[in-house]
C-alpha cells in the first residue's frame, strides 16, 4: 500500500511538473493546486518527537546539576507535586534548546541590532541556547565569588534567598541581566511543568493533575453544561497509553 | 523575471477568508482564478488533527502555525521621532502562514460591526455638532452602509455556520440577543454555544444591573450544518484548543473547511502554493495593474498576468505590498497629505482580571469565542454627550483561556510567581480566575501611520514595514471610561480581588499580554480620493483594476473582531465586479 | 487505492490460475471465443448523443479509475501497480495513433473490452473483462464513440513489466478457461425491469463483484456467496446483501442511493478503495440507474451471518476501550457515537462497524483516510491516522469497544491483528528517527 501511496503522490508532482515546463524556460511554481483535478493532497504535519529521557543532548553535566538546583526551587517537591527535576523538566529544556526553540529558529535576525525603548522588545542578538550557555556560566561565577559556593551547593534557604535577588535584578552579571537570566529559567520550568509529556516534561502528567487540567482532550459537551462543579477528569497526554 | 504563466482573468494574492471568498464568488461567476498564497496548502486530518493540534506548546506558545518573524515581521516605533526597530519576536502581530491564513488559527470572534461604525463622521456632525474631537484625531465614513452590506454579513454567515442568537430581525428586537446590533434579515445559522460558569456569572450580573447581556456571534460552530456550498461543518467541542491553533473536527469556520473545498472542485481555479508575491506589476500608463510578480519555492521569479488583481492577505501585507508597488501616494505625517499607509488604526483594550474563591470555573471548557457580553458601552450606542471621546467597546466575558501555560500568571496582585507559594496560588486560581474583555473602538490619528523602513529588510531584500504608533487622547478617555464600567460589573460579581487595566495608560508596545492582534487600516476605503487609497467597492482610485481586500480598508475600527466585517466587504466587492466591473472594466464610481 | 484493489484481484486470480492453468494454456491458447458486433455507427446528432452515453458507460465502467493517473491527462494510462509478480501499467486508452488506440478499429476494442484480447494478446484479468463481457453491443459501441474523442496523448505505456514467467500472456488463456465465461447480460425474468438494469450495472460495467463478492482459492468468486463481502489486500468491502446487521437491510434505498451519489449518508462514509469508485463512478450515475443498483442488491438472498452475543460492559477489554473512544475518537464520531450526517461516520447501526472481518476498520484507524469529495457533498472530511501514536492494544479495545457499544455486536479485535496489519502496510508506531512521507492516502 505504501509504496503505492509514495508512487501516487510522486506522479501528482510529476505531471504538474511536466504541464508547468510547458509554458515557462526555467524554474517553476512547484506546488501548484488545480481545482477539478482530483483531491488537494497536503504535505503531512509531522507529529512531535517524543523525547528519550535517558539522553542528555545540551547541557554539560555541571550546567545540568546548576540547572536541577534552580529548577527544584521555581518548583519544589512538596504535598502539591514532585519537583521540577523529577516531573522531566532539566530533560524538557535539555531537548528544547537542542532544537529550534534553542535556536530562536523563528526570530527575526537582520540587523542592524540596537537597544531600543521597552515598547520596541527584545533587540539582543542571543537565543535561548546562547542564554543558558553564557547565563549558566556567569550565574556560577557570580554565586562562588559571592557565597564561595556553587548555587547547587548552598543549602536550601540560601539557594532561594540567591534566587529572589536574581527575580528582582539586584545582581550585575557580565552579559545577562539577571532579572532577563530568571524570567528566562522560569518560562521554561513552568513549560517543562505544563506542556504535554512528550516533550519530557510534566511526566505522568503531574503538573496538569495538580491544577485539574485535562489534557489533550478535545471534546467537553458531556460535562458543558456541568457548571461550576467539580470534574475529577483524568488527563491524558498526546502520545502516552491509555 | 524567469518565466510568465498563462493569464487569468483575476489573480488573487492570498488565500485567507477574503481570498477565498472572492475565489468563490469569481470562479461560481465563471472567471478564470488564480491564487497565489505565500504557505502551503493544509487540511484538517492530515495537517491539524485533534491528537496533533491539542499541544499548547507547539500551537499555543511556540506558535507553529503563524508566519514566524524570521520570515517576515515589521519595524515599530511609537512615534516619527524614535528609530522604529523590527519585532524581533513572538508579539501581537499575528499573521498566518498557510492557506487558510490567519483564518484558521482565529479566535472565531464573528460579529457585525453597529451602525453608526462605518458612518461616524456624519454621526458626529448629526449628533455631537457640539463635540470637540481630540487634536488630530481621524474620523471619515466608509462611503457604504451597514444596510448595504447586511445581504453580504447574512451570507458570510451562512457559508462559516456562524452560531449566535439574533438581536435584531427585520427591525424587531429579539429576546436573548443583543438589542443594539444593526437589523439582519435573518437568525443565525447555527445556536448559541453552551454558556461557561463564568458566562453564566456575567450574565446574571449584567442582567441584574440593566444592561443586556447576549452570546457572541461565534465561528465556533453551534451544531452540525451544511452551508450554502453544500459544505457539511460539525458542532463545536469546548476543546480549548482554539485560537492560535487549526482546529481538528471541522468546527471552527476556516477557509479551509467551509470555502476551499468548493474551490478544489472548479477547473477554473488554480492555486499556487509556497509563491511570496514580491510586486504588483503596473502598466505603462501606470493607470492599471496588469498581474503580479512572485518568488516561489525553487526560487524562480514567476509573473502572473491578470485581467483584474485582488489583494487579500493581512492587513499589514495588504499595505506592505502597495507600498513595495509603488502604487498610490504615501502619506505624509507632516502635511497630513497622501493616503497610502495614512489612517492606521488598531484595536483600544481594558481588562478586568478577577479572582474568585471557591469557584469551579473549568476553564478547559472553552472556545476562542465563548462569550457573553454587553453592547451597552459599544460604539455609539449610548450618548456620549459631554463624555469628550467618540466610541466606547464590547465588554465581554470571554472564556478562551483555559491551556495552562498561559495561565501561570494569573494570580492575585502580589502572589508570588515560583516556589511552593506559587504551586499553591496556581492550583487555586486556575480554577478561580476569570476575565471581562473591553475590546474598544479606534480612531486613527494624525501621527499613526505605517510606511516602509528604510533600514530593515526580509529574507528577500525587500523593505519592511514600519509602524508608528501610540494611543491617542481619544483612546485614553474611552478606554478610561470602559475601565470604569468593568469594575463596576467586578464589583458586582462576588470575586474576591481583582484588577482592572486601561491600555492607553501605557505607550502601546506589541510585546504587551493580552493585547490585540487586530491591526487595522493603512489602505483604506472611502468617498474622497485625498483621504482615502480605495472607492467604497474597494477598488483602487489609482488603478481601476486593483481590489484591495481586508481590514486595510476600515478608516476605523469597530469595537468588535474585524473578521465578520471583512468578509462581507469582499462580497460586496465580488457583486461589484461581477455585476458591472466585468462588464464594462473601469471605475466603479460613475 | 480501490484501483490496486481491482487490479490486484485480477492478480491474486492470477497467481492461483498460473500455477493450475500454465498447462492448460498452451494447449487452449486459441480457444478463447469471440462474438461480434451488430451496431452501425452514427453521425451528426446522433453522434453527439451516442457520445455523450458512452461518457455515461465510461463513468458506470469506472475506466479512469485505472487509465488515469490522478492529476495527469484523462485516460493516458500510465498508472502503475505493485503487485507480488512485479509491475503492470494501465495502458493509454487515448486516441493518440502510436501509443494510445487511435490506430485500433472498433473491433480491436470490443476484443479488448469484452474479450481480454489486446494487441500484444491476452489481457491480463487486473483488466475487469470478465464483468465488461456482460455489457451490451449498445453500451460497447457508445463508449468506442466516447473514446475515440479522448484528446490524443503521446505517451508510451510498457503495460507489461512482470518477470518471467508471470510475462508470458500465453498463461491467461487457461485461466480464462476456468474463470472466465463470455456472454452479454440476458435479463432475467425474476426480476421487474428496474432490477435487471440494477443487476445489469451491478455485474457489468460496475463490476462490484470484484471486491464484494468473496473468493475461492483460485481468485474465482465463492459460489454461493456473491456480494456478501470479501476482504482484499487489507481492506474489507461489506456484505451489500440484504442482510439487516452486517449488510444493507438496514438502510433504506434512498440512504444508500445517497451514499453512492455524495459519498455518504446519515449513517455511513465512504472509506478506503470505495472513497474512489464514488469519486470516479457511482457519484456520476442517474439517479434512476442508482435507485436500479440497490433495488436489485435489495434481491440477492441476504447472507446468513448471525448478531453475535454482545462484549459485556465491564469486560477490561471494554472498559479500557470507553476511555480510548472517550479520549481519542468522540470528538468527532460525537459521544453518542451519531456522527455528523453526511460528513463523519456514525457508529452505531453502521453494517461496516459490525461486519465480521475487522480489516477496514483497522486500516482505516492506522494511516487515516481523506474523505469522499463529491459533486453534492464537497465537504471531504478525513480521518487522520493513528498509527504513530496509538499503541496495538488500545487500538484493539477500542475497537472492541465500539464494536459492541451502542447496540453493536461483532467479534473482538485483537492486538496481533493490529501488529499483522501495521506489517501489511508499512505502519509503524513513530519514533521521530525517520521522517514521515508526504501525503497521507
Amino acid at each position: 500500500m505504501r509504496r503505492r501511496v509514495v508512487l501516487k503522490a510522486g506522479l501528482v508532482l510529476m505531471s504538474t511538473a511536466t504541464a508547468a515546463a510547458i509554458m515557462r524556460p526555467v524554474g517553476a511554481a512547484a506546488r501548484v493546486l488545480r481545482g477539478g483535478a482530483g483531491k488537494w493532497i497536503a504535505r503531512e504535519t509531522p507529529p512531535p518527537v517524543p523525547v528519550d529521557p535517558s539522553k542528555r543532548i545540551f547541557f554539560t553535566p555541571q550546567e545540568e546539576n546548576l540547572v536541577k538546583a534552580i529548577f527544584d526551587q521555581l518548583i519544589p517537591a512538596d504535598d502539591l507535586s514532585v519537583s521540577a527535576s523529577d516531573a522531566g523538566c532539566v530533560v524538557f529544556i535539555d531537548h528544547q534548546l537542542a532544537g529550534s526553540y534553542g535556536k530562536a529558529s523563528s526570530r527575526f535576525k537582520g540587523g542592524p541590532f540596537q537597544e531600543g525603548t521597552p515598547e520596541q522588545g527584545d533587540q539582543s542578538k542571543l537565543t535561548p541556547a546562547d542564554i543558558y550557555k553564557i547565563g549558566l556560566a556567569e550565574m556560577n561565577d557570580h554565586c562562588r565569588k559571592m557565597s564561595g559556593k556553587a548555587f547547587e551547593e548552598l543549602p536550601a534557604p540560601q539557594q532561594v534567598e540567591y534566587l529572589e535577588a536574581m527575580e528582582a535584578g539586584k545582581f550585575t552579571y557580565k552579559t545577562i541581566k539577571s532579572s532577563e537570566l530568571f524570567t528566562q529559567f522560569l518560562t521554561n520550568v513552568q513549560e517543562g511543568f505544563l506542556s504535554d509529556p512528550v516533550y519530557g516534561g510534566n511526566r505522568n502528567m503531574v503538573g496538569w493533575r495538580m491544577i485539574g487540567f485535562p489534557g489533550a482532550r478535545y471534546d467537553y459537551r458531556d460535562v458543558a453544561e456541568l457548571k461550576g462543579q467539580r470534574l475529577e477528569i483524568e488527563p491524558v497526554s498526546i502520545s502516552d497509553r491509555i | 523575471m524567469d518565466y510568465t504563466r498563462p493569464k487569468a482573468d483575476a489573480v488573487i494574492v492570498g488565500l485567507g477568508w477574503a481570498g477565498s471568498l472572492m475565489a468563490e464568488e469569481l470562479t461560481r461567476a465563471g472567471l478564470n482564478v488564480v491564487a497565489i498564497e505565500r504557505g502551503p496548502w493544509e487540511t484538517t486530518s492530515v495537517n491539524f488533527p485533534p491528537a496533533i493540534a491539542a499541544d499548547e506548546l507547539r500551537y499555543g506558545v511556540r506558535r507553529e502555525i503563524l508566519k514566524p518573524p524570521s520570515v517576515e515581521t515589521l519595524t515599530f516605533r511609537n512615534d516619527s521621532s524614535q528609530t522604529a526597530l523590527p519585532g524581533r519576536d513572538w508579539n501581537s502581530w499575528q499573521m498566518g502562514y498557510s492557506v487558510g491564513g490567519a483564518g484558521k488559527h482565529w479566535a472565531a470572534n464573528a460579529w457585525r460591526f453597529s451602525v453608526a461604525d462605518f458612518q461616524m463622521a456624519t454621526r458626529v456632525r448629526e449628533r455631537y455638532s457640539n463635540m470637540k474631537l481630540a487634536d488630530g484625531l481621524i474620523v471619515q465614513d466608509w462611503g457604504i452602509t451597514y444596510d448595504e452590506l447586511e445581504p453580504h454579513y447574512d451570507r458570510f454567515e451562512k457559508i462559516a455556520g456562524i452560531s449566535g442568537k439574533a438581536g435584531v430581525i427585520n427591525g424587531q428586537v429579539q429576546a436573548g440577543g443583543n438589542p443594539f446590533e444593526g437589523s439582519r434579515r435573518n437568525e443565525f445559522p447555527t445556536p448559541p454555544l453552551v454558556r461557561s460558569h463564568w458566562n453564566d456569572i456575567f450574565h446574571d450580573t449584567t442582567e441584574k444591573m440593566g444592561y443586556h447581556p447576549f452570546p457572541i456571534p461565534a465561528g465556533t460552530i453551534g451544531g452540525a450544518f451544511r452551508n450554502p456550498l453544500g459544505i457539511e461543518l460539525a458542532p463545536c467541542t469546548y476543546c480549548g484548543f482554539c485560537g492560535f491553533y487549526g482546529c481538528g473536527n471541522f468546527s471552527k469556520s476556516s477557509p479551509n473547511i467551509c470555502v476551499i473545498p468548493a474551490l478544489t472542485q472548479r477547473s477554473n481555479f488554480t492555486l499556487l502554493t509556497e509563491c511570496t508575491v514580491l510586486r504588483i506589476n503596473k502598466s505603462k500608463d501606470e493607470k492599471t495593474v496588469t498581474g503580479v510578480t512572485f518568488l516561489d519555492s525553487d526560487g524562480n521569479i514567476g509573473y502572473q498576468p491578470a485581467d483584474i488583481v485582488c489583494v487579500s492577505a493581512y492587513q499589514l501585507d495588504n499595505v506592505r505590498l502597495l507600498f513595495l508597488s509603488q502604487i498610490g501616494r504615501p502619506y505624509d505625517p507632516t502635511t497630513g497629505e497622501g493616503t497610502l499607509g495614512r489612517a492606521y488604526n488598531y484595536q483600544t483594550m481594558s481588562y478586568g482580571f478577577l479572582y474568585f474563591e471557591n469557584e469551579y470555573m473549568n476553564p478547559f471548557i472553552s472556545t476562542g469565542a465563548l462569550s457573553t457580553q454587553i453592547d451597552d458601552f459599544n460604539g455609539d450606542n449610548f450618548d456620549h454627550t459631554g463624555l469628550g471621546f467618540l466610541g466606547g467597546a464590547g465588554i465581554q466575558a470571554l472564556s478562551d483561556q483555559g491551556t495552562p501555560l498561559g495561565m501561570t500568571d494569573r494570580l492575585p496582585a502580589g502572589t508570588t510567581q515560583w516556589g511552593s507559594a506559587w504551586k499553591k496560588a496556581f492550583a487555586h486560581s486556575y480554577q478561580n480566575y476569570a476575565k471581562i474583555q473591553g475590546q474598544g473602538t479606534s480612531y486613527s490619528h494624525r501621527g499613526s501611520y505605517l510606511s516602509l523602513d528604510p533600514t530593515y529588510k526580509d529574507a528577500n531584500g525587500q523593505a519592511l514595514l514600519r509602524m508608528t504608533f501610540d494611543y491617542n487622547e481619544n483612546d485614553r478617555k474611552m478606554s478610561s471610561f470602559v475601565r470604569g464600567k468593568i469594575d463596576d460589573i467586578c464589583k458586582q460579581t462576588g470575586a474576591k480581588s481583582w484588577e482592572t487595566v486601561s491600555f492607553p495608560d501605557k505607550h502601546n508596545s506589541p510585546f504587551r499580554p493580552y493585547d490585540s492582534s487586530h491591526t487595522i487600516g493603512g489602505a483604506v476605503m472611502g468617498l474622497d480620493p485625498a483621504t482615502s487609497v480605495l472607492n467604497r467597492y474597494q477598488q483602487h482610485w489609482d488603478a481601476h483594476n486593483l481590489f484591495v481586500l481586508g481590514a486595510s480598508s476600515y478608516p476605523n475600527n469597530g469595537g468588535y473582531n474585524p473578521t465578520g466585517t471583512l468578509s462581507a466587504l469582499t462580497l460586496w466587492t465580488a457583486k461589484a465586479i461581477i455585476d458591472n466591473y466585468v462588464k464594462s472594466p473601469g471605475s466603479l464610481m460613475r | 487505492m480501490k484501483t490496486s484493489i481491482k487490479k490486484t484481484l485480477g492478480i491474486t486470480a492470477l497467481a492461483g490460475g498460473i500455477v493450475v492453468a500454465a498447462g492448460v494454456g498452451v494447449i487452449e491458447y486459441n480457444l478463447h471465443r469471440d462474438y461480434p458486433m451488430t451496431i452501425t455507427v452514427a453521425s451528426g446528432d446522433a453522434l453527439k448523443a451516442k457520445i455523450a452515453r458512452g461518457q455515461y458507460v465510461a463513468f458506470a465502467a469506472d475506466c479512469a479509475a485505472c487509465h488515469t493517473v490522478p492529476g495527469g491527462a484523462s485516460y493516458a494510462g500510465g498508472y502503475s501497480l505493485d503487485t507480488p509478480f512485479g509491475k503492470i501499467l494501465a495502458s493509454n486508452i487515448t486516441s493518440d495513433k502510436e501509443t494510445g488506440i487511435g490506430a485500433w478499429s472498433e473491433q480491436q476494442f470490443n476484443r479488448a473490452v469484452r474479450h481480454g484480447i489486446g494487441s500484444h494478446g491476452y489481457l491480463y484479468p487486473a483488466m475487469p473483462y470478465t464483468a465488461y463481457a456482460k455489457m451490451t453491443d449498445q453500451d460497447i459501441d457508445d463508449l468506442w464513440a466516447y473514446i475515440r474523442t479522448v484528446p490524443a496523448v503521446d505517451k508510451a505505456v510498457v503495460e507489461n513489466q512482470l518477470p518471467f514467467p508471470y510475462n508470458q500472456r500465453f498463461l491467461l488463456a487457461g485461466w480464462n478457461f476456468l474463470f472466465f465465461h463470455t456472454g452479454v447480460f440476458e435479463p432475467r425474468k425474476s426480476l421487474n425491469p428496474e432490477q435487471n438494469r440494477g443487476a445489469y450495472l451491478v455485474e457489468g460495467a460496475g463490476h462490484c463483484a470484484a471486491c464484494h463478492t468473496p473468493k475461492n482459492a483460485l481468485g474465482g468468486d465463492s459460489s454461493g456467496h456473491a456480494f456478501q463481502g470479501g476482504t482484499l489486500q487489507g481492506w474489507y468491502a461489506p456484505d451489500l446483501t440484504p442482510n439487516p446487521y452486517i449488510g444493507l437491510g438496514g438502510q433504506s434505498v434512498a440512504d444508500i442511493v445517497t451514499y453512492l451519489k455524495t459519498g455518504s449518508n446519515k449513517t455511513s462514509v465512504a472509506s478506503g478503495p470505495m472513497t474512489e469508485a464514488v469519486e470516479n463512478s457511482t457519484q456520476h450515475l442517474t439517479d434512476a440507474d442508482l435507485h436500479a443498483i440497490v433495488t436489485y442488491l435489495r434481491t440477492l438472498p441476504a447472507s446468513s451471518t448471525s448478531v453475535p452475543i454482545v462484549l459485556a460492559a465491564n469486560d477490561p477489554r471494554m472498559l479500557k476501550g470507553k476511555l480510548v473512544f472517550q479520549a481519542a475518537c468522540m470528538a468527532c464520531h460525537v459521544p453518542n457515537a451519531s456522527g455528523i450526517p453526511n460528513m463523519i461516520p456514525a457508529f452505531a447501526k453502521n453494517p461496516i462497524i459490525n461486519a465480521p472481518d475487522p480489516s477496514s476498520l483497522i486500516h482505516t484507524v492506522l494511516r487515516g483516510m481523506l474523505g469522499p469529495q463529491t459533486w453534492q457533498n464537497p465537504t471531504g472530511a478525513g480521518m487522520p491516522r493513528f498509527d504513530w501514536k496509538m499503541p496495538d492494544d488500545n487500538m484493539a479495545d477500542v475497537l472492541t469497544f465500539i464494536r459492541n457499544s451502542w447496540g453493536n455486536a461483532a467479534p473482538p479485535v485483537t492486538a496481533a491483528m493490529i501488529s499483522q496489519m501495521r506489517k501489511n502496510i508499512h505502519a509503524d508506531m513513530w519514533s521521530g528517527i525517520k521522517k514521515p512521507e508526504n501525503g497521507l492516502n
